[in-house]
């Protein structure tokens, strides 16, 4: 019986140097993100803090990998994975720098200019420098081959039409970067795909519209490029290899802890409310979640392992994605069965306010950074079967 | 995986092909030892993997002998391999005669055995003993897999040898339940295989099922929990050396039992009515699913206990709890 090695994911690499990163971390946690009452408003947990963002920045933990002539500071991607998942864990305000640090700043390295690099990374390592990405549109979902947007040549740049949506956080980010069409398609579909770096603060003809999600926040917006003149030098990468660079970095956005930890501070206040010695269910549904978050925990590190290593563990990522947020979507729906309270974002109790804000957020989980379906369509091509 | 773990598995890949085939299996169903499998297995140590080598055993370091079981799972081992690994360890700390008292719910193969390796209670301590199987009591039992789970009734029972034991009734449960868990992603890993290679050679609609994107989300949903139960054993055969009591051990028969129980049903529902038949041997291995899964505590005895404890320490300590178990 011949044995599956596509999906197959090498143990951690033992890292006992990472616990001593892990205590810093903790300590700068304690000293700057002290134990808040979260009904004092969104914002105590997980949200966008500049300022947060650039303490951070000024510790090393922004750009922990990138080389030192960049303003980063070489250490592994095992001693970043212990600051992101404490970050996670503790429920820090880290939106600001997240997708820059996660995967646009990694672009940048990989394909991006020397001018590009000189000018972007330093301010993305200092916190001060975020990013949003352009890639869906209206009739671009998970089809994102099928992208309309469309940049022509010229007199010394290109010209943008299009319409990107469910842009989280352009509203705030300092650039975007853009997947237009730039030729046709070919056979493949993926032909014709270019990435451009859109300075969105001085850039002229950029509408930016608020889409509020079904809880009345706002992350998501419209943007629209009408006639928007963008220099030659703001291409990110090779003309037409727009689909190339986008997979490779949907394997950063897909691997981290985030997609098992989103609804860990929901589990922390369910614990508190729970208390010490709560019912025989109580303890079953708490025990079997711990269980599911350490062995999620150990698949994601197997994952953050092999990509130090430069293998392109894609197919993994997408299975631990989709096994995390299944057990993300779970834990609000185990909680409210086990504490007697119902969900209420004004509430002045913290569990049923991480309650409310986490189920209404839970449907995201499984949508956001590749639906659960095109993930396990990527696992079955992992299987051989497509 | 290390270099020495890897040398053991392919032997092991090697004997349990050629002594474990469908033949053997399915003798052992209709209730057979499997004589030249146990041969083999003992003529190569694995029986006494967990035995220091100054007390006779093979001395194999813990987590090789423990990550065997896997391979084991795999192949449906119709043989107390995991068993009599567990009684070796358990007895290396034997010494004089006692006698003993009570009885043993679902002992695996007793009736098979020669000597049975027990650990009883004197006074609150721990005291191990090596009983011959013709001096007890045998009520014979199975669990759905058709392995031998036999009940042992000592009155007053002669040991062969005995003596106190460091090992703990909690410890001894915990070491078994490492691995069942590795049997459960071994035979998941099989499951999945098997899976896999049925639905590309079944067809139906004029095409191959595996192409069907129901059939893909389904396989692709088993592969996430074969990963996960692979994962979780991996974590405890490296937790079980240092501390039995670790939340590895705990954690690894809640997630292997539970992707037991989906990955069975998915395994089933790829394979249709064939995979429902004594002919198939799907069976071989989801029947053990449905039995490890079960033994040596469930998923919620598990959960019981690290829920309770997880409670007890707060949920100010409830991250460092899962980050210090590694």
């Amino acid at each position: 019986m011949a044995r599956i090695e596509n999906l197959r994911f090498e143990p951690p690499p033992p890292y006992p140097e990472a616990e001593k990163l892990r205590g810093e971390v903790r300590a700068f946690l304690a000293e700057h993100l002290p134990r808040r009452a979260i009904t004092k408003g969104v914002g105590s947990w997980g949200g966008h803090d500049p300022e947060f963002s650039r303490k951070m920045g000024a510790r090393g933990w922004i750009g922990m990998t990138w080389p030192k002539r960049y303003g980063g500071h070489e250490r592994s991607a095992l001693e970043r994975y212990v600051v992101l998942e404490e970050m996670l864990a503790a429920g820090a305000p880290v939106t600001g720098h997240w997708v820059a640090d996660r995967q646009s700043g990694p672009l940048l390295l990989r394909v991006g200019t020397e001018q590009q690099k000189n000018s972007i990374l330093p301010r993305i390592a200092a916190g001060e420098c975020s990013f949003c990405i352009g890639m869906s549109e209206p009739d671009s979902g998970s089809d994102l081959a099928s992208v309309r947007t469309r940049a022509t040549a010229a007199e010394g740049g290109f010209r943008i039409n299009g319409t990107k949506l469910w842009t989280s956080n352009a509203h705030r980010a300092d650039y975007m970067i853009l997947l237009c069409r730039t030729g046709e398609a070919g056979e493949q579909r993926h032909g014709g795909l270019t990435q451009f770096l859109v300075d969105l603060k001085g850039t002229q003809g950029i509408a930016i519209r608020p889409v509020y999600n079904l809880s009345g926040e706002h992350h998501f917006n419209e943007v629209v490029f009408q006639d928007v003149f963008l220099p030659g030098g703001s291409v990110l990468g090779e003309v037409g290899s727009g689909w190339q660079q986008v997979t490779s970095e949907l394997a950063f956005e897909r691997s981290g802890p985030e997609r098992f930890l989103s609804s860990f501070t929901l589990l922390v206040e369910l614990t508190r409310a729970l208390g010490a010695d709560p019912s025989e269910r109580a303890r079953i549904a708490l025990g079997r979640i711990v269980a599911h978050i350490y062995t999620l925990r150990r698949l994601s590190r197997s994952v953050a392992g092999m990509l130090q290593a430069g293998a392109n563990p894609a197919q993994q990522a997408a299975l631990v994605k989709d096994l995390g947020t299944t057990l993300e979507q779970e834990i609000p729906e185990i909680a409210r069965q086990l504490i007697d309270a119902e969900p209420d974002r004004a509430s002045t109790r913290d569990f049923v306010t991480v309650l409310a804000h986490t189920m209404m957020n839970a449907p995201s989980f499984s949508i956001r950074g590749g639906t659960r379906e095109i993930l396990r369509g990527m696992i079955a091509r992992g299987l051989g079967l497509r | 995986m290390s270099e020495t773990r890897a040398l053991i598995h392919e032997a092991a890949e090697r004997l349990f092909e050629k002594h474990c085939g469908a033949d053997t299996l399915r003798r052992a169903d209709a209730g057979e030892f499997p004589q030249a499998l146990w041969r083999a297995l003992t003529q190569a140590g694995y029986d006494a993997a967990l035995v220091p080598e100054s007390a006779g055993g093979a001395g194999l370091e813990m987590p090789d002998a423990l990550s065997l079981l896997i391979c084991a799972g795999r192949h449906s081992l119709a043989a107390p391999l995991a068993e009599t690994m567990l009684a070796g360890w358990l007895l290396s700390t034997a010494g004089i005669a006692w006698r003993i008292e009570g009885t043993a719910a679902r002992v695996p193969w007793a009736r098979q055995c020669g000597t049975i390796a027990v650990l009883a209670d004197s006074g609150g301590k721990s005291i191990v003993a090596l009983v011959a199987a013709a001096d007890c009591a045998i009520k014979e039992g199975h669990n759905v897999a058709g392995e031998p789970r036999d009940d042992l009734v000592f009155s007053g029972t002669k040991t062969l040898q005995a003596g106190a034991s460091p090992v703990s009734a909690g410890a001894l449960l915990a070491l078994g339940a490492v691995m069942r868990s590795a049997q459960i992603a071994g035979a998941l890993q099989r499951v999945l295989e098997t899976s896999v290679q049925y639905a590309r050679e079944r067809v139906q609609f004029g095409r191959p099922i595996g192409r069907f994107q129901a059939v893909q989300q389904n396989l692709a949903v088993l592969a996430g929990q074969t990963a996960a139960a692979t994962a979780a054993a991996e974590a405890a055969i490296e937790a079980a050396p240092r501390d039995l009591d670790s939340l590895a051990v705990a954690a690894a028969k809640i997630r292997a039992g539970e992707a037991a129980g989906i990955g069975a049903a998915i395994a089933h529902q790829v394979h249709g009515a064939i995979g429902f038949t004594q002919e198939h041997r799907l069976h071989y291995s989801t029947r053990r699913l449905w039995s490890w899964r079960d033994e040596f505590g469930n998923e919620a005895y598990w959960s019981r206990r690290l829920g309770a404890r997880v409670a007890a320490a707060g949920a100010e300590r409830l991250w460092q709890g899962i980050t210090a178990a590694g």
